[in-house]
């Protein structure tokens, strides 16, 4: 018996809305039909009335989750692909994120956005917009890289009084399994030492955690023992964990699949200069994709994003400063 | 909002046309009154940010205010004091709003028209146009999950607002899920600068309605019996379960878009003709000639309008601005998550 990450996350909007009458799930083709990734299969035969079908209009989708909220619903939205809450974006940014602050009403929603590249999506169904999300004060960020995380934090984002941003990674979907759901989990906020080690700190979160354990793994053949760390939360971020790591290994490299300019990556590595310059042996170094729209063919894409081969090339390069 | 109560849906046991009628006008002079106050001291320089007035338009503001009740969602926009005064605002807040005092309902981090009581169900607009319609149909969508039937939501939106895709998908929404939103559209002929032949290319904005299956009723936004038993028609059939109700009413800014604004681009003839009359002139005629109030009624309501907005500015001009060494510079309701209070970058002390 085993549980893919997709089941997870279907599986807690499943408890969500059995535990709680306030939660609702509404979205594009998310009724009937079960969502596009069957996140929602189901969902509205076994909750009738809760699981509602949406107009493609992303605006309007998350301004209703916002008027529900504010009248005591815990929506949870779904965006067909993260790429499309571009449309939503005023909505996140402006309405959401600003509410509790100007008004001291909490806005209660949990926006899902199914993230990040898959072979052959090309430039409008492969991107990662956690960076951009976490720049706006009133929001927090999710990026659950396995399925234990995938289930707890997904009930923790329903359960949390402030708009989450919770950023599920495609590529986990059907391949990520763990034997059960998870009975326990972290508090929100705490990042992951996933992989101890003394020679290198990766930090990394989403999907991208898989491809730093195994660049781990590779380079332990070499003699190296990296230390990976799981974010698991980009906002807010856990610059504790981060500095504790590194002041063990004295090394880091930050890995993240979206965007080069700003966001996630420099942001870890801004922190561990202002705050821990002193505990790094070599200059902090950070992998990214490329700075270009994600491409469509799969040999192109490989070349765009990091893979486990990049970051252990950087991790080498890093060891040898 | 104490005054909810006291005001909101009063015309429902006024037990008279008249006396609605005057009812409307009372609120319509002190938010007339209001306004120019605020005027006053933006020209004074007492005021930071801008002044957004709403002359000129407050027979159909405040036709949306007085047909609303209790428990009802109001999201106005920049030119609806009236109707938020008829909903059941106090003046204090528009004051304390507009003087940035710490004591208002925003405490000095949003400013004049970006004020409001979600809870209470006047929403607190942002300046993107068209944004408010969804989120009044999200607490509408709320409203029947919770099975609180019989209550309705009202937006106000300008013809500049209709060309938003927000405007569209918020209509569409509503019109998909069937929900008693009463959508107001107040064209006043211009976006700021911008006039109708610039804005829209169909012959009427009623015209837009049938896209989204819905028929939409026109009032004259000078008239105020006409925008009370419009907006009153299409509130008691929203609330009756007829779906989304649109109202265009016809009218024009007496004003600059803003206090910064002298408003030169206006054509005069727009001014001299039908559409350029005062509400509030028209409505003080009408009060006359019928003689459902006298000159003294009427002076008397304007003497009682200029005292409630000066007290309410003599109280607020004593209260304490924000302080930024208090202010807890935090963006969530989650305290412990918040990244401003845990990183020490984040929350430096403010320059002095």
């Amino acid at each position: 018996m085993s549980i893919t990450y997709l089941e997870a996350i279907r599986e807690a909007q499943a408890k969500a809305l059995a535990d709680d009458p306030r939660v609702f799930i509404y979205g594009q083709d998310v009724g009937a039909f079960g969502g596009a990734f069957k996140a929602t299969k189901n969902l509205a035969q076994q909750f009738p009335g809760r699981v509602l079908d949406a107009p493609i209009s992303e605006d309007a989708i998350i301004g209703a989750a916002i008027g529900a909220a504010i009248h005591g619903m815990r929506p949870i939205i779904e965006m067909q692909f993260a790429d499309f809450s571009a449309p939503g974006f005023n909505q996140i940014v402006n309405q959401a994120a600003t509410l509790f602050w100007r008004t001291q009403v909490p806005c209660p929603i949990t926006i899902r956005l199914p993230s990040g590249g898959t072979s052959g999506a090309g430039p409008f169904h492969s991107q990662s917009l956690e960076s951009l999300y976490a720049h706006f004060p009133g929001l927090i960020v999710m990026t659950p890289a396995t399925v234990e995380d995938a289930y707890s934090m997904l009930l923790e984002a329903v359960a949390i009084d402030d708009p989450v941003i919770f950023c599920e990674h495609k590529r986990l979907y059907y391949h990520l399994k763990a034997p059960a759901l998870p009975t326990e989990a972290m508090p929100v906020g705490k990042a992951r030492i996933h992989r101890p080690g003394r020679d290198l700190t990766i930090v990394a979160y989403s999907a991208m955690l898989h491809d730093a354990l195994a660049a781990a793994e590779e380079l332990a053949g070499e003699g190296a023992e990296i230390e990976v760390v799981d974010l698991r939360t980009i906002k807010p971020l856990d610059t504790d964990t981060i500095m504790a790591s590194v002041a063990r290994t004295g090394r880091l490299l930050c890995v993240g699949e979206s965007f080069p300019w700003g966001g996630v990556t420099a942001e870890v590595v801004a922190r561990v200069a202002t705050e821990g310059f002193a505990l790094l042996d070599a200059p902090p170094q950070r992998l990214n994709a490329k700075d270009t729209p994600i491409p469509f063919h799969p040999k192109l894409w490989l070349g765009h994003r990091p893979t486990a081969e990049s970051v252990c090339a950087a991790a080498r390069n890093l060891l040898q400063m | 909002m104490l005054q909810t109560v006291e005001r909101c849906g009063s015309h429902n046991v006024a037990s008279s046309f008249p006396e609605l009628y005057v009812k409307a006008f009372g609120l319509m002079l002190l938010s007339r009154v209001l306004d120019d106050k605020m005027a006053a001291f933006y020209r004074a320089g007492k005021i930071q940010g801008g002044v957004f007035l709403g002359r000129g338009q407050e027979a159909l503001s405040v036709s949306v205010g007085l047909a609303l009740r209790p428990g009802d969602v109001f999201a106005p926009l920049i030119r609806d004091g009236a109707g938020r005064l008829a909903f059941g605002e106090p003046v204090l807040d528009a004051v304390r709003t507009h003087l940035g005092s710490a004591l208002g309902p925003m405490r000095g981090r949003d400013g004049n028209v970006h004020r409001g009581r979600p809870k209470e169900g006047m929403l607190a607009m942002i300046s993107h146009l068209g944004a408010m319609i969804s989120v009044v149909n999200g607490a509408l969508l709320a409203h029947r999950f919770q099975q609180l039937n019989g209550l309705v939501g009202a937006a106000s939106i300008g013809d500049g607002g209709t060309s938003t895709g927000s405007f569209h998908e918020g209509l569409n929404q509503a019109a998909v899920e069937h929900l008693p939103l009463v959508l107001v559209v107040a064209n006043n002929q211009y976006a700021y600068s911008t006039p109708n032949q610039r804005q829209f290319a169909c012959r009427d904005l009623a015209d837009k309605a049938a896209g989204y299956g819905l028929t939409a009723r026109h009032a004259d936004g000078t008239d105020l019996e006409d925008c009370l038993r419009v907006l009153a028609a299409a509130v008691e059939d929203a609330r009756a379960g007829g779906g989304p109700q649109m109202v265009v009413a016809r009218l024009l800014r007496l004003c600059g878009h803003g206090e910064h604004d002298d408003a030169h681009y206006i054509d005069p003839q727009l001014k001299q003709s039908a559409i350029g009359r005062d509400c509030l002139a028209v409505a003080q005629e009408r009060l006359l000639r019928e003689g459902w109030a006298d000159a003294n009624a009427i002076r008397a309501l304007r003497l009682n309008a200029a005292r409630e907005v000066d007290e309410a500015v003599a109280t607020v001009q004593r209260e304490p601005p924000p302080d930024p060494y208090t202010e807890d510079w935090c963006a969530l309701s989650s305290r412990h998550l918040s990244e401003g209070l845990q990183n020490p970058a984040f929350s430096a002390p403010p320059c002095h």
